[in-house]
């Protein structure tokens, strides 16, 4: 018992909670994006695994990380093209389509790795970090938040980025009018459909680079599912954060926490299996859904297709 | 039914599983596995074999009880997507009451008893989401999947801890005796507990469609604003709705025990409930023909198993095949939308 | 009406044979006008006219099926808003299509190029300049959503002139205006007209067509089918002018509402106990709409009492109170004698309150469900429709098509989609639903919006004689003044969320009503 207080152990938990917040955060910023505009995108895993594979196979053959984030945003965005064509484009249920994509992810990954990676099942190396200078020396902390690689700083800096996008760009006034009155943004000239459209491949794009992350840097493998719920995760964070990033930065920080004791407690030594520890992020979401859930503020056409003239 | 009704049957129904074989057939090709070995594989195996065509109907029973628990939620509006929590929790407790009960009350006692032990279980289990809904309007596409992810955990530990089995060294529950469990169609491998689930899918299609509680549930599904409007006790009907629903998925759980496997093992977790989804959606939410969906993808599941012993695709095709085929559909249904619109 | 300017140049915009068809229905048959610069053209016409057409045509909406617009004298193609406003035409729809959740700076800048920074700076120049120009007091960075409707209304006028458009297209502006709102508008409008631009005036009241354009066309069934010039319109005398309109309108002269000789209604007893008392009712709103505060109100069997008002004082907000659709904070309402405060629909619904909301899409019927249950929803399970919770086919198909013949519902079979009907048979459908001789209290929201004038008057004549019901009290929501002063008996005034006045039909009572409804707005 001992061992769990001691600075090794913290640092250890600390770092794990980075290194499993990274994808909820991507993931959730962008279903946040989506939501915003008035799209209900429940085809999160689906991307984030095809996001997943693509960058591990890109990495492990090409053996660049950078690479390996490009190509699983360019495969999260691909999906996210079969969404916004039939959901915003076609009008068609966003939350039938979801599930569809999410079954796809599952099975298309699942089945590429049975014939590219089983009989090899390939590992990459641990990915070359960025210590920040100075602040990389701290105890417990350093390792933890500032030793890492590129991408986790980016993604810490990403909230920020797309408050700025939501209040001082024109693009985000954009996206608030198509998820609280799209009538008004097609009226003011505006092309809801381009707007949603946009706003699914962006989403799909921080989805794919998530499972990315997920891949190449948090595991070092590829596995059928793999991602065992974070797409689901990252929209709940996207729900309960209504409409401000930052609540999604502090979510996933929290989530990547309980996903993070799960090893931590395995390697303590504790005799709790680890589906105890499983059960905690899941857990914690239905206790703040009852204490808070009426207030979790959702655009008023969410979920709802846009056609000209039907208002 | 007439010549015309059949043709639109016809491109609804047969044109999206049409395309999704041909779309994962030319990606069996990519992959250099050979798409007609597989589809003859799992056709012959699946459904031309005796002991192939028993497999797909006992695996249909599950399956239909689960669909029929998805068409109640569905067309009450609610989406519940908790059915892997919900079934796996009810399959927990059905094989953990099971053998004791088995053992001190007579065959023809526990088998209601288990079943009922089963509902109840996975009606619990929607409680939350489903008064969460009702009272705080909370969506519950959200809330039924935390409530999944939490339930698929929680029966991982039920079976690894209290209701573990010591005797055994996989951490299973305690098996029951096979002349204990579901009896079988004489001659054949099938238990009764197919015919549990095609009556289920019929009784829930005429629920809806010829009783005053169903048109309720309709009325709620359709147009919520005017269920309130015109004085459905909405709340009462949502957290029902949900009971029905999960109930009937509880069901499921207890005829995989009682009828397959007798016992539950640690860490197995078939994932029916998103793949029935596309099921009954192909099928409109009709009960009619989602027997024939759901009778349709058991043969594909069970063929499927086998080919992938033969033909070496993995199992995991299926999901791209259900996929592909909830897509396709999505897609036909717009081109629908498109032309009634004009 | 004023001095308009002389017609020197060409004409800002004009459509000649512009025509539009609809499945079943030919919205714009061969319309030719002109519009110019420098004066206020009126488009009058009844619901179904063809109004809302033209504008669809001229903003950009709709595209025409023949016929052409020609702007500044060149025939041009409006394929988009946003071509309609590089053409410089502006419009102020009648449902306004503001962001709430935006600010009225941020809902002005809504069009920029996406990639461009929020230019606040700016844009609050070009707010003030306008602020300026239409007199209006509207603060820029409050969300939309928390406006009242007239400063709304402002917003939306600015954001049709934002670019500098020069042709202002009005859908029935009016609508949600108090008097004194109405007053301002026209002082806008005027402002505008002096500017040289061109105006053009949706509106179904032929008053407001006299009070404030220089040009009235007369629209009938998608063609024009009379006009005023200004020369006609200056000089005319009011009656004459009207009872030439009204002649194009109908093809006869019988002159619309008030001329009509109308049976007197039987005088109300009010020496027994009120059938509806309603005490200090409190409900609450949601974000951005009203609440109920302290309302009292008494209603005697067989009497009919109005509610007027603008939109969005807290009407629609009373009627679900009344109906048990919104629960009270405060207050109680009693029924024949009982508390029925704390029931909800069902339960006020056995007590004999019947509800006709204005929504009969939205919440009053289920599209995909036959007429016949339509006609049920509210008995679902009840005998003899239902026996043990299993449907009588024969008593449901009966119901429905007795009903549906009493009340002229224009349908091919009692198994028709109620999503089918027109807005106009929808309507007489759920007032056939409605309309029960058992019903104590008759709650009827806007019951004759969208009607068509054969509907109206027969609503009308059958809200007078009592509505299908047996001695009930009827309360009838309208932001129709003329409607209320044919069918009620007292006629009380709604601003938010308060009862500010009851006025006794008769003589006088429509001033009264009008200076009930400036008095408050003072405050």
């Amino acid at each position: 018992m001992e061992g769990l207080a001691s600075p090794a152990f913290l640092a250890a938990l600390l770092a794990g909670m980075v290194t499993a917040a990274v994808p909820l955060l991507l993931a959730g910023l962008g279903e946040q994006i989506s939501e915003k505009a008035g799209v209900l995108n429940i085809g999160l895993e689906g991307m984030m695994l095809f996001g997943a594979y693509a960058g591990f196979w890109t990495a492990w053959q090409s053996g660049s990380f950078a690479l390996g984030f490009a190509a699983g945003a360019a495969a999260g965005v691909a999906t996210a093209l079969v969404m916004a064509l039939l959901c915003v484009r076609l009008a068609l249920d966003q939350i039938v389509v979801g599930i569809g994509l999410t079954l796809a992810g599952e099975g298309a990954t699942a089945l590429l790795h049975h014939f590219q990676l089983s009989r090899s099942y390939p590992r990459l190396e641990a990915v070359a970090t960025w210590p920040v200078p100075g602040l990389a020396d701290l105890p417990v902390l350093g390792r933890a938040f500032f030793d890492r690689s590129p991408l986790v700083y980016l993604a810490v800096l990403l909230p920020f980025a797309i408050l700025l996008v939501f209040r001082r760009l024109q693009f985000g006034l954009n996206l608030q009018a198509a998820g609280d009155r799209p009538a008004a943004l097609d009226a003011a000239g505006v092309s809801v459909t381009a707007t949603r459209t946009a706003a699914v491949l962006l989403t799909g794009g921080l989805a794919g680079l998530g499972g990315a992350y997920l891949s190449t840097v948090g595991a070092g493998l590829f596995v059928p599912f793999m991602t065992n719920g974070a797409g689901f995760i990252a929209i709940v964070l996207a729900m309960l954060a209504r409409g401000r990033p930052l609540n999604v930065l502090w979510g996933a920080l929290l989530f990547g926490l309980c996903l993070a004791l799960t090893t931590a407690v395995q390697v303590a030594g504790l005799a709790v299996p680890t589906d105890v520890v499983q059960m905690l992020p899941f857990a914690a979401v239905l206790v703040v859904l009852v204490l808070f859930g009426r207030r979790a503020g959702l655009p008023a056409a969410l979920g709802r297709p846009y056609r000209r003239g039907e208002e | 039914m007439g010549s015309r009704a059949l043709a639109a049957f016809g491109l609804r129904f047969l044109l999206p599983v049409l395309a999704a074989l041909v779309v994962g057939g030319l990606l069996l090709l990519a992959f250099g596995a050979d798409p007609i070995g597989y589809y003859a594989t799992v056709v012959e195996r699946g459904l031309l074999s005796p002991i192939g065509l028993q497999a797909s109907v006992t695996r249909s029973a599950p399956l239909l009880l689960i669909a029929a628990g998805l068409i109640v939620a569905f067309r009450a509006g609610l989406w519940n997507l908790g059915a892997d929590g919900q079934f796996l929790l009810a399959a927990v407790f059905v094989a953990a009451v099971a053998p004791p009960l088995a053992g001190r009350v007579p065959h023809w006692l526990m088998l209601p008893a288990a079943f009922a032990v089963g509902a109840a279980v996975a009606a619990l289990w929607s409680l939350v989401p489903a008064l969460l809904k009702a009272l705080e309007g909370v969506n519950e596409i959200v809330s039924t999947l935390m409530a999944s992810f939490l339930g698929v955990s929680l029966a991982n530990v039920l079976i690894k801890l209290p209701f573990n089995d010591p005797t055994t060294t996989v951490p299973q529950t305690a098996t029951l005796a096979v002349d204990q469990r579901l009896a079988r169609f004489p001659g054949t491998t099938v238990h009764w507990g197919v015919l549990l689930g095609l009556v289920a899918v019929i009784a829930v299609h005429l629920l809806l469609e010829r009783t005053a509680f169903g048109l309720r549930l309709r009325v709620l599904g359709e147009n919520p604003r005017a269920a309130r409007h015109v004085g459905l006790p909405v709340r009462r009907l949502t957290v029902a709705a949900f009971a029905l629903s999960a109930g009937l998925i509880g069901l499921a759980g207890a005829v995989e025990v009682l009828g397959v496997q007798g016992s539950l093992r640690a860490d197995w977790n078939p994932a029916y409930g998103l793949l029935v989804v596309p099921l009954v959606f192909l099928a409109r939410l009709n009960g009619w023909a989602t027997i024939a969906t759901v009778l349709f993808f058991a043969v594909l599941m069970i063929g499927g198993e086998s080919a992938a012993r033969r033909t070496g695709v993995p199992t995991y095709y299926l999901l791209v095949q259900v996929a592909l085929m909830l897509l396709a559909f999505a897609a036909v249904r717009a081109v629908e939308a498109r032309r009634g619109r004009g | 009406m004023s001095g308009a300017a002389p017609a020197a140049e060409p004409p800002a915009v004009v459509l000649k044979g512009l025509t539009r068809r609809f499945p079943g229905v030919l919205a714009a048959d061969a319309v030719s006008l002109e519009i110019r610069a420098g004066e206020v053209h009126a488009l009058l016409g009844e619901n179904g006219a063809g109004k809302s057409t033209l504008i669809g045509l001229l903003s950009g909406l709709l595209q025409p099926d023949a016929g052409e617009i020609r702007v500044d004298g060149r025939p041009v193609t409006i394929a988009s808003p946003r071509a309609a406003r590089r053409l410089g035409i502006g419009t102020v729809h009648q449902k306004l299509l503001l962001v709430p959740s935006l600010t009225a700076l941020e809902n002005l800048l809504l069009g920029a190029p996406w990639w461009r920074p929020v230019d606040r700076r700016g844009a609050l120049r070009r707010f003030e300049a306008l602020r300026g120009l239409l007199a209006a007091a509207v603060p820029p960075d409050v969300p939309v959503g928390r406006l009242a409707l007239g400063q709304q209304q402002q917003v939306e006028i600015m954001r049709a002139l934002w670019h500098g458009e020069r042709i202002l297209l009005l859908d029935e502006p009016t609508a949600m205006l108090t008097p004194e709102g109405v007053r301002e508008l026209a002082a806008v409008i005027g402002r505008l007209r002096a500017q040289g631009l061109a105006v053009v005036l949706i509106t179904h009241k032929l008053g407001e067509a006299f009070d404030l354009a220089d040009r009235v066309s007369v629209l009938r069934r998608g063609r024009v089918v009379g006009a005023l010039s200004p020369a006609e319109v200056a000089t005319l005398d009011r009656r004459a002018a009207t009872a030439r309109v009204i002649g194009w309108m109908f093809g006869r002269t019988e002159a619309q509402g008030g001329e009509v000789p109308l049976r007197p209604r039987p005088p109300v007893d009010r020496s027994g106990p009120p059938l509806l008392d309603l005490r200090m009712a409190s409900v609450r709103g949601e974000a951005g709409e009203p609440a109920l505060r302290d309302l009292s109100l008494r209603l005697w069997p067989g009497e009919v009492v109005g509610v007027a008002g603008v939109d969005g004082n807290g009407q629609t907000q009373l009627a679900e109170a009344l109906a048990g659709q919104r629960p009270l904070s405060g207050g109680a309402l009693i029924l024949d004698g009982r508390d029925v405060s704390a029931l909800g629909v069902a339960g006020r619904r056995a007590a004999g309150v019947r509800y006709l909301t204005d929504d009969r899409l939205g919440e009053g019927s289920v599209a995909t469900l036959p007429l016949s249950l339509n006609l049920l929803l509210e008995r679902i399970g009840q005998p003899p429709f239902w026996r043990r919770g299993l449907p009588q086919d024969r008593p449901i198909a009966e119901n429905a098509r007795h009903l549906i013949a009493a009340h002229d519902v224009r349908a091919p079979s009692e198994a028709t989609p109620a999503g089918s009907l027109s807005g106009g048979n929808l309507q007489k459908l759920l007032l056939a639903r409605e309309a029960d001789p058992a019903a104590r209290l008759l709650i009827l929201n806007k019951p004759t919006t969208g009607l068509d004038l054969q509907a109206t008057r027969r609503t009308r004549a059958l809200i007078r004689a009592g509505g299908g019901t047996a001695g009930a009290a009827l309360l009838v929501v309208s932001n129709e003044l003329d409607e209320l002063l044919e069918t009620c008996d007292r006629i009380a005034v709604m601003e938010g969320g308060r009862i500010c006045g009851i006025v006794d039909a008769g003589p006088g009572a429509e001033a009264a009503v009008g200076r009930l409804m400036l008095a408050d707005r003072a405050a």
